[in-house]
């Protein structure tokens, strides 16, 4: 202990091979701009998370505890704003991609590292963006920015924070870019493309739509400053132009977006179901190969999203029967993930429970998805809370559920230091309860026919808006006890050695924390992924 | 490390096609062949990126992988304006007008149901519900009163 | 000589100059991907309402100027030319070469963009023609007209923005080329600014058609 301890203090590794803000400020180390990605994006979730508060509390009364409905719409925009683009888009991408992509590789850094910062520092500008926006009088057309409220009737600050959106979107696309040309041209010697780690393969489709979908939103966005400003009427009716255009040119990325957040913590959780398992991956290329079509068949359903919006018939049934087409992939990796825990040596520490908790929620909320992917049952359920309960499901209890699962598991390779796994599973559970107390009663009330995006609602729905505004308090002290004991064990944890999860894949092979050029001399592969039990 | 340097023979020929292929599309348009206009002038445009792309830009003697990148780039614009153009394309298909909701707002379909046919405007009914209930059904026996039904 | 100059010239992430070489011309082509995807949201609202409004883009069309939008297609092939010319001379190390067909593109692509906005752009303000700002033609179809200038202006000022954020890149390459930063293992700079400047070239060889030549002028 007393030697370890001395290791870290001498040993020279990323964190402290230089100090001082220039040193983090300038930095091309892409583990280094993971942390600085994480500390923004943090801030980016408390924006939102606020006003997920407010509006919690806020619909405790059917007429509305607090606020005008103005205000109110300003404070649902904001929580999409933010938690969309600025919280969940980034999130793993960002964060483990970054850290984790060249080490998983066997590479001393990514391709393209000034690139890198200049990604976050791209990100910072879009996000200081949207907070202006929101400190100067909100925005409240919605996160999705539909016209013509947007373009001609909003008094809000629909530029700055449409702007914001694009400038974050630049970030999005050079992440991505430059996960594709590292996975395509940096892997190690014997790293063929199928002894990747799943990660890296989910890293890789999440890149592929970052890439394809991400510009087609940028110049939608900037079609919507330019009637907005200039009254270049693209969208205009009164020259011929059609709100339907946006919808759809909107859609075309912000449905492969949702994928963007999906991917990645189904990367994250095939990491963690093999190690908690002890056990190879069930079906390795049919994971790999179902993250690909997952990105690929997700640009061709985006017309889901407007099945009453005026959109013709005929597209409805083909991006319906599309938008079955693409729960398939997800399906297969949910059962083999299962199929992996069979028989295996199962564990329960944090990550485990974030990956389990995963599985069961993210197959709850892609099971809702098929009742709004099906026409008939989604002219009643369209604007409802059953799709703020289908897309929380995923989100939440899919998507940040990867994201804590990823932190806690390379939390000791990330900081060196192993934080106390007792509350961290308490904290898992806290969540757990809390996030399905907080959006299991908006399934009810969404069926029953409570709208979305309304400040008011009929009193009859006022039990289960109470139901869910009590779990989000449950959920909201579930995330403060990570971000308490996490900078807690940063200073006072014990020392993490190399490998404390008896891990396989090339990131537990090098020091905790790692040097900075992650590897002494670059390693060779000579075995499968996920060898366990060999 | 330095790949394939293209003699300068062949970066002229290809400069003098497109020079000639933009001369060709600019005087086909002066020449009246109906629809095939349009179509004439994409497929020569193919042809000058094409070139532009194989020549200009190496792709003749790059890896395989970026000929599969700029495929994919097409292939999803093609994705896009195609699925969306199905959708306005296809609007006219049904026999009620496009968007039929939206159709009764227009004030000439203000009388009109769904199917386009003249609504008759009926006061609403009202019902006595002092009735009882129907023994078989358990449903409420319901009786219209007198002179509430409008014409 | 080859040590040094390489260990100067290969980033600290590569293993080998091959390797450095393929990962920015992959990237490049990348990033043009998304170029595709950026300039084609324009292209697919374009689709979608000339084919709802054919006459009145084929009006909006023919109040273009055929002969000024061939010339600015020459043009652009022209710098493509001396592009390509460019990045030769900076494989084969050729320094005045690449000086002189560098300069020669500068020119082009200002020249291009000159003749947009004092030829096209200007005539087109002065005869009422800009939506948003004074539009104000008053015929048949006269709401598509609209549109269709809506389109021209926000399509060709995008491809002028980058034209102009090229123009600019290649100004660095310049001063970069005066100081003999390049040559046979170090012009990968001038590769991809190459592609990108290329694309831009790709995307007019697409807009003259569909702007200028719609409807035919027969």
């Amino acid at each position: 202990m007393a030697t370890a301890a001395v290791d870290l203090d001498t040993r020279v590794h990323y964190l402290n091979a230089g100090y001082g803000i220039k040193s983090w400020l300038l930095t091309t180390d892409h583990k280094r701009i993971a942390i600085l990605y994480m500390a923004s994006i943090t801030f980016f979730f408390l924006v939102g998370g606020i006003a997920a508060v407010l509006i919690r509390i806020h619909l405790i009364e059917p007429n509305g505890a607090i606020f005008e409905p103005g205000t109110y719409n300003k404070l649902f925009s904001m929580h999409g704003i933010f938690m969309v683009f600025f919280f969940m888009i980034p999130s793993i991408p960002a964060v483990l991609g970054n850290f984790l992509v060249p080490m998983m590789i066997g590479a001393r850094d990514l391709a393209f590292p000034k690139l890198n910062l200049l990604s976050w520092y791209i990100f910072m500008v879009g996000g200081c963006l949207a907070l202006y926006a929101v400190i100067w009088g909100g925005v409240d057309t919605g996160w999705t920015f539909y016209t013509p409220l947007s373009t001609t009737y909003a008094n809000t600050n629909v530029l700055s924070a449409a702007l914001g959106v694009f400038v974050s979107g630049f970030s999005s696309i050079l992440t991505g870019l430059n996960f594709v040309v590292t996975i395509h041209k940096m892997r190690a010697p014997g790293m063929t493309w199928f002894r990747m780690p799943l990660f890296l393969w989910a890293m890789y489709a999440t890149s592929i739509i970052q890439i394809l979908g991400t510009p087609v939103v940028a110049i939608t966005l900037v079609l919507v400053a330019l009637e907005r400003l200039f009254h270049v009427g693209v969208f205009d009716p009164a020259v011929g132009g059609d709100p339907i255009l946006f919808q759809h040119l909107f859609w075309f990325y912000s449905h492969p977006a949702v994928y963007i957040m999906i991917l990645p913590s189904m990367g994250v959780v095939s990491e963690l179901v093999t190690c908690f398992s002890k056990k190879r991956i069930f079906g390795y290329s049919f994971i790999a190969f179902s993250s690909v079509a997952i990105a690929v068949i997700s640009f061709l359903v985006w017309g889901h999203h407007m099945f009453v919006s005026g959109q013709s018939i005929y597209a409805g049934i083909v991006f319906s029967a599309l938008s079955f087409l693409v729960a398939i992939p997800s399906a297969i990796k949910v059962f083999n993930w299962t199929a992996t825990l069979y028989k295996g040596s199962v564990s329960y520490q944090a990550p485990m429970l974030y990956a389990l908790g995963f599985i069961g929620l993210f197959t709850m909320g892609g099971l809702t998805g098929l009742f709004l992917a099906t026409l008939a049952t989604d002219t009643h359920l369209h604007d409802t809370y059953f799709v703020v309960g289908h897309f929380h499901y995923i989100m939440v209890g899919g998507a940040v559920m990867g994201y804590l699962g990823g932190i806690h598991f390379w939390w000791p390779k990330i900081t060196g230091r192993l934080y106390p796994d007792g509350w961290a599973r308490l904290a898992a559970a806290i969540i757990f309860i809390g996030f399905n107390l907080t959006f299991f009663p908006q399934y009810m009330v969404g069926y029953l026919g409570m709208p979305r995006r309304y400040a008011i609602y009929p009193p009859e729905f006022q039990v289960l808006n109470v139901m869910s505004s009590a779990g989000a308090s449950i959920l909201a002290v579930g995330y403060a006890i990570p971000l308490v004991y996490l900078i807690w064990s940063m200073r006072y944890g014990p020392v993490a050695g190399p490998n404390p999860w008896g891990a396989k894949g090339l990131e537990w092979e090098t020091p905790s924390p790692p040097p900075t050029e992650n590897f002494e001399e670059i390693p060779v592969v000579r075995e499968e992924a996920y060898a366990y039990g060999e | 490390m330095p790949d394939h340097v293209v003699p300068k023979k062949i970066y002229f020929a290809i400069f003098a096609s497109l020079l000639a292929l933009t001369g060709l599309t600019t005087g086909m348009a002066y020449v009246n062949l109906g629809p095939w206009n349009t179509i004439v002038a994409l497929i020569i445009a193919c042809c000058k990126a094409t070139l532009v792309a194989l020549f200009f830009m190496h792709l003749r003697w790059s890896p395989r992988v970026m000929r599969v990148v700029l495929l994919s780039a097409l292939l999803w614009l093609a994705i896009l304006i195609s699925l969306t153009t199905t959708d306005f394309f296809s609007r006219d298909w049904i026999p009620i007008p496009e968007g039929w909701e939206s159709s009764l707002l227009r004030r000439e379909n203000f009388n009109r149901n769904p199917r386009g046919q003249p609504a008759t405007w009926r006061e609403p009914q009202s019902f006595a519900r002092n009735a009882g209930r129907d023994a078989s059904t358990n449903l409420e026996v319901l009786t219209p009163r007198a002179g509430t039904s409008g014409s | 000589m080859a040590d040094s100059h390489a260990g100067s010239a290969l980033a600290h992430q590569f293993e080998d100059l091959e390797q450095q070489h393929d990962a920015a011309d992959l990237g490049m082509w990348i990033f043009l991907a998304t170029e595709v995807m950026f300039f084609g949201g324009l292209f697919a609202g374009y689709t979608i309402y000339r084919n709802l409004y054919e006459p009145g883009f084929a009006a909006g069309s023919h109040m273009l100027n055929v002969t000024i939008g061939a010339i600015n297609t020459a043009v652009l092939i022209c710098s493509s030319l001396t592009m390509a010319l460019a990045v030769r001379a900076a494989q084969i190390g050729k320094r005045s070469s690449l000086l002189t067909c560098l300069i020669l593109t500068i020119m082009l692509g200002l020249a291009f963009i000159l003749i947009k906005l004092t030829l096209e752009w200007r005539h087109d303000y002065l005869e009422g023609f800009v939506p948003g700002l004074n539009f104000t033609f008053a015929g048949p179809n006269a709401k598509s007209v609209e549109l269709f200038f809506c389109f021209y202006f926000t399509m060709t000022g995008v491809h002028a923005l980058h034209m102009v954020v090229g123009v600019g890149v290649l100004g660095v390459l310049l001063a970069q080329a005066w100081k003999g930063r390049f040559g046979p293992e170090r012009y990968n700079a001038v590769e991809t600014a190459g592609l990108y400047w290329h694309f831009v070239d790709i995307v007019w060889i697409f807009l003259f058609p569909l702007l200028y030549l719609i409807g035919g002028r027969y």
